[in-house]
């Protein structure tokens, strides 16, 4: 079992059309790392980035010490967990986690039996021969959890995974991350816009603006009294 | 969504999509090669093609059509809105089918429908001939094209303009019944700027179907008087062996193709045409009696114009002795010919489109936000240009070009395969890219993730969800292919042929039992082609 | 693509082209279309001569005459054909030209054609005379000459063919233009009035004919012999030309590739001889050129004699053929 790696973004330059980013930035290994800030600040991109769906113009990028800039998004130490369009539709919840093993979906009884425990432990027993449209929203990110368990990569990038789904399932979510992290103590890197997702789970926090960091600390410092200004203004003007 | 740069050569896709543009190229290419080689040989020759005869075909080339468009579209308005007055009543479903079989009709088969209702010894020759007080003269030569092409083009141009109506919110005409407008005021009003908005877009189209039109003028066009210049480019080929004389006339249709494909850009129009069946909105429309009789007649007239070549061809298809045709070798032999070349046809074409279509995407992901590239750019519209080459002139380039190098007839297997897998391309394309586009949004960081490449991502991703619009495009392109005439006219000999070949020579030495059989044989194999289409296409769930 | 072009065109020449049992000799003869069909003289011929020599005889058809020509241009010296049979002497010059006709070898001895024959590399095979023929039934009172014809009611209607296809097509440019000469344009431009439909071959105007959809046809003065014989009706008849009739005289070739077999010569004797001629007036329903056994059927001697016989040497007839043939289209395309 592979435990979390350190993320390093190492003076990393972007662009999209009219975007500029420039990331530096350390994510610690085995914890979880929230990462918040406005629409179009860099959230989604410094995941892609890290993912490999995204190449920086400039800088590099290491995880575990490793420079994985150049590697391709399937040979990087990284699942990610989208906020929709996690899984094939034409595939059944037991095909779509098997993907996580063989990307060929050729798969040995040691597979299978993985398979089997990631579904159980996210809650899926029974439902191995679904389609996706067969489950509810929620359902359908518990076979994308399940897909990373059995994939076990050091890092999980989630990407704002339950936005769409009703408060409480959400906190179920949030709890079986929390759980799934306690096992196996990945480093997660979770993009939110909500600060009580981050609050319940995440032990640091990444605040982007503007294409850069703009602060980084505790979850608990964030919050506190003396917390980063621009942080604390984002969530001020949010909540009103 | 994968970086920048760098990855466009080795990218499979783009590979393939190079590998298709290739293929295109040289297939068009090779063609004009052979038609400038011979215009260059033979500069006088060329020159001195242009003569009355030349501007005579153009211009009889240019009236058919315009009669025909005229003919096709101002009923197709009426017969339209009557329809759209009408959103519910027994049979509009089937009219709507029925209005769409004409698509997957080959000309030749429609051709000899029109001849088995209205030629000399039709079945209408008797009535029309009692009412007129002398003999039925029977429709050779423009009126015959004209009756052809309006079975074509009436039930399209009726289909899109009833698309158009469609567009029309709800709101528009709940408005209208609130503040009591009449039909006059709904038409002047509601109706025909909707209407307007696609005329000319609607119009160009079947302009140009008319001016491309080959099979109908050489079975119903009356000699020397009645030649377009798709037919003159296959006269001066096959009948007076006159390649300069075609390199003209080639020169002359492109020009004429180019320029309308131009207007019609520049009117937004949609040039491959649309096979859809609208579904009508709820109305809240009230219409007088008065207007419900005449919508009633004008819609069966319509009907029966559509439906009756159909059904002449299934009566007089019926009438001929298919026992004896089907046991005939040169049958079958043609019908096995014609579904050989249909598959590999569908299946180049079905190739072709998938590879642009795939490359397309890869180079679109690649460029991200940046600017299309040319390669983008050409294997974005580069498809459509084949739209612009009339299948004639490519044949009649390789006529040309391959008759310096022996015989021309040998190579009409692969003329067929190929120039009708180029010419259904882009209606493959417009099947496949869709799915294939929203499925590679849906999927493709998924699959860069989890390392599902290449064959793997063909099998498990992308085969289940372009398994529908793969065989869509493939019946299409079969049906297309089965019909062609084009191509095998040139090529044709009795050594390779197809059933429209078959079926023309039957016409020729007026063996006019066999032809009809033949015909139905041919309508029943292109329609069972359609219903598959449509059923594949209905059953495609967008999940 | 390439690969994939030769891959197909192999795949489906090999589908549609039964593949024929080597035991035997083999000779192929293109010809009309009109020759092979059931009724005409292509299947009688096939069984002698294949008999005879016991290979075998393989037709290949064309719409007609001159279509059959433009095949065997088109295909050049590799054409598959041994010989070519049913060009006419209108076609002789044009086709000698192409250098894809060896001399025949044949004795000349026993054809007897109009005007004699003289040819060393085309035989004649029959002959007969152009000649428009109606239905008495709807023509009454049919035209006397070809002046008339082109003068008379253009609701009475014609069905004629077209000359860049087909030999009678081309004999009537002929015949027109050895009547009218310089006028000839200004004559068809009145005729045009009266024609129907060109046809590109003459079994799809006759047709047209038959089924009543024309109440004249361009054809020959022997086609009414058909309908006596073989359907014993006196409803169909020849019109007699006041000008003339335009001769035909349809000959056959061994092109270069036929000379190379054995069996091309072998054909040529036996088409002058009567297991070829005696077949050809009760099938193709022209006038054996050839050595026969059985009398001519007495309906022959009741056909109408020309008054004079027509024709342009084959020389005269190349040299302008593409010229009139343009002149002639310039005016029907008005």
């Amino acid at each position: 079992m592979t435990t979390g790696a350190a993320i390093q973004l190492d003076h990393v330059a972007f662009s999209y059309g009219e975007a500029v980013m420039n990331f530096d930035a350390a994510i610690e290994a085995s914890a979880i790392t929230a990462v918040m800030g406005p629409s179009g600040s860099g959230k989604s991109t410094l995941l892609n980035l890290v993912a490999g769906f995204e190449t920086p113009q400039a800088g590099r990028i290491l995880i575990g010490g490793m420079d994985v800039t150049s590697l391709e998004p399937a040979t990087r130490p990284v699942s990610m967990v989208f906020q929709e369009n996690n899984l094939f539709a034409h595939l059944s919840v037991e095909q779509n986690v098997g993907l996580g093993r063989s990307p060929a979906l050729r798969l040995t009884a040691e597979d299978r039996e993985a398979i089997a425990g990631a579904l159980a432990r996210t809650g899926l027993a029974g439902k191995e021969k679904r389609l996706p449209r067969e489950l509810s929203g929620g359902e359908r990110q518990r076979v994308a959890l399940a897909r990373v368990l059995v994939r076990d990569r050091p890092v999980l990038l989630l990407d704002e995974p339950f936005a769409a789904l009703g408060p409480a399932l959400r906190d179920d979510m949030l709890d079986l991350v929390r759980g799934v992290h306690e096992e196996r103590e990945m480093t997660v890197v979770l993009v939110t816009h909500r600060p009580e997702d981050a609050r319940r789970v995440a032990q640091r926090m990444i605040f982007l603006d503007n294409g850069t960091v703009a602060a980084t600390g505790e979850t608990e410092f964030f919050f506190g009294p003396d917390g980063p200004a621009a942080f604390r203004h984002y969530i001020g003007t949010e909540q009103t | 969504m994968r970086g920048s740069a760098g990855m466009t050569a080795t990218n499979p896709r783009v590979a393939a999509g190079i590998l298709a543009l290739a293929a295109i190229t040289i297939l068009i290419g090779g063609a004009f090669a052979g038609l400038i080689v011979e215009g260059v040989q033979d500069t006088s020759g060329a020159l001195a093609a242009f003569d009355p005869y030349l501007f005579r075909v153009v211009r009889f080339t240019l009236w058919q059509a315009l009669l025909s468009t005229a003919l096709s579209v101002v009923p197709a308005i009426f017969v339209a809105r009557a329809l759209s007055r009408h959103p519910r009543f027994p049979g509009r479903a089937l009219i709507l089918r029925l209005f769409a079989v004409p698509l997957a009709l080959p000309a030749i088969v429609a051709a000899l429908g029109v001849l088995a209702l209205f030629g000399r010894a039709g079945y209408f020759a008797d009535l029309f001939g009692s009412i007129s007080g002398q003999s039925w003269p029977g429709i050779y030569g423009l009126s015959g094209i004209l009756v052809a092409h309006v079975f074509f083009n009436l039930p399209l141009a009726t289909r899109l303009f009833l698309e158009a109506l469609d567009t029309v919110p709800a709101d528009q005409w709940r408005l209208a019944s609130q503040l009591g407008m009449g039909a006059r005021s709904a038409f002047r009003l509601i109706e025909w700027p909707a209407l307007r908005a696609s005329l000319p877009g609607i119009a160009g189209l079947v302009f140009m179907l008319c001016i491309t039109s080959f099979t109908i003028v050489l079975t119903l066009g009356g000699g020397p008087r009645a030649t377009t210049l798709e037919v003159a480019i296959y006269q001066s080929l096959r009948f007076d062996i006159d390649p300069a004389r075609a390199v003209a006339l080639t020169i002359l249709q492109i020009a004429l193709t180019m320029a309308v494909v131009a207007a019609l850009m520049r009117l937004g129009a949609n040039i491959t045409g649309d096979a859809n069946l609208p579904i009508a909105p709820r109305r809240y429309v009230t219409v007088s009696m008065q207007e419900t009789a005449f919508n009633s007649v004008l819609l069966a007239l319509a009907l029966l114009f559509v439906a009756g070549p159909m059904l002449a061809t299934v009566i007089a298809g019926l009438d001929a002795d298919l026992a004896r045709l089907a046991g005939e070798p040169a049958v079958r032999q043609a019908t096995i010919t014609s579904i050989v070349l249909a598959t590999l046809s569908a299946a180049l074409s079905a190739t072709l489109a998938l590879s642009l279509v795939m490359a397309r995407r890869a180079l679109a992901l690649g460029r991200g936000a940046g600017r299309k590239t040319f390669l983008e750019n050409v294997v974005d519209t580069g498809s459509g240009f084949v739209l612009v080459v009339p299948p004639i002139v490519i044949g009649a380039g390789w006529f040309v070009l391959l008759r310096h190098f022996g015989n021309v007839f040998a190579v009409a297997p692969a003329m067929v395969v190929t120039v009708n897998a180029m010419m259904a391309m882009p209606f493959a394309i417009r099947a496949i890219r869709p799915a294939h586009d929203a499925a590679s949004e849906r999927h493709e960081r998924l699959c860069a993730q989890l390392g599902i490449s290449g064959w793997n991502r063909l099998r498990l991703v992308e085969w289940p969800v372009l398994r529908r619009p793969l065989m869509t495009a493939l019946a299409f392109a079969m049906a297309l292919s089965l019909g062609d005439l084009g191509v095998i006219a040139l090529f044709g000999s009795d050594a390779v042929q197809t059933l429209p070949y078959l079926l023309l020579a039957r016409m020729g030495s007026y063996r006019t039992d066999d032809a009809a059989g033949l015909a139905l044989l041919l309508g029943l194999l292109c329609l069972a082609l359609m219903m598959l289409t449509d059923r594949l296409g209905k059953d495609f769930l967008p999940r | 693509m390439r690969i994939l072009l030769s891959l197909v065109s192999a795949l489906a020449i090999s589908a549609a082209v039964a593949v024929p049992a080597f035991a035997q000799e083999k000779l192929t003869i293109y010809t009309y279309e009109s020759f092979t069909a059931e009724w005409g003289p292509g299947p009688q011929v096939e069984k002698t001569f294949e008999a005879e020599c016991t290979c075998d005889l393989e037709f290949v058809s064309v719409a007609d005459g001159v279509a059959l020509l433009n095949r065997v241009r088109l295909e050049g010296a590799s054409t598959k054909a041994d010989i070519v049979l049913g060009l006419d002497t209108n076609l002789t010059a044009e086709a000698k030209a192409t250098g894809l006709f060896a001399p025949s070898g044949s004795d000349v001895v026993d054809i007897k054609v109009p005007g004699g024959w003289i040819d060393d590399v085309f035989v004649p095979f029959d002959y007969g005379y152009f000649a428009f023929v109606y239905d008495t039934e709807k023509l009454t009172n049919p035209p006397k000459s070809l002046k008339e014809l082109v003068e008379g009611n253009p609701e009475e209607k014609i069905v004629i063919q077209d000359p860049r296809t087909s030999t009678p097509g081309l004999g009537l440019l002929l015949w027109v233009k050895s009547v009218y000469g310089d006028e000839a344009p200004a004559a068809w431009a009145k005729l045009r009035k009266r024609v129907l439909t060109v046809t590109p071959g003459w079994s799809e105007s006759y047709g047209l004919f038959t089924k009543g959809e024309a109440p004249m046809v361009l054809s020959y003065t022997t086609s009414p012999a058909y309908h006596v014989i073989a359907e014993n009706t006196q409803k169909y008849q020849a019109a007699a030309f006041e000008e003339g009739h335009y001769l035909q005289v349809e000959v056959a070739g061994i092109t270069t590739t036929g000379a190379k077999n054995p069996l091309s010569q072998k054909f040529m004797a036996f088409m002058t001889g009567p297991g070829f001629q005696d077949v050809i007036p009760e099938t193709n329903w022209m006038f054996p050129a050839g050595r026969t056994e059985k009398p001519l059927n007495p309906a022959f001697e009741a056909l109408v004699e020309p008054a004079k016989t027509l024709a342009f040497s084959p020389e005269e007839v190349a040299e302008n053929r593409k010229a009139w043939v343009d002149e002639w289209l310039a005016v029907m395309s008005e």
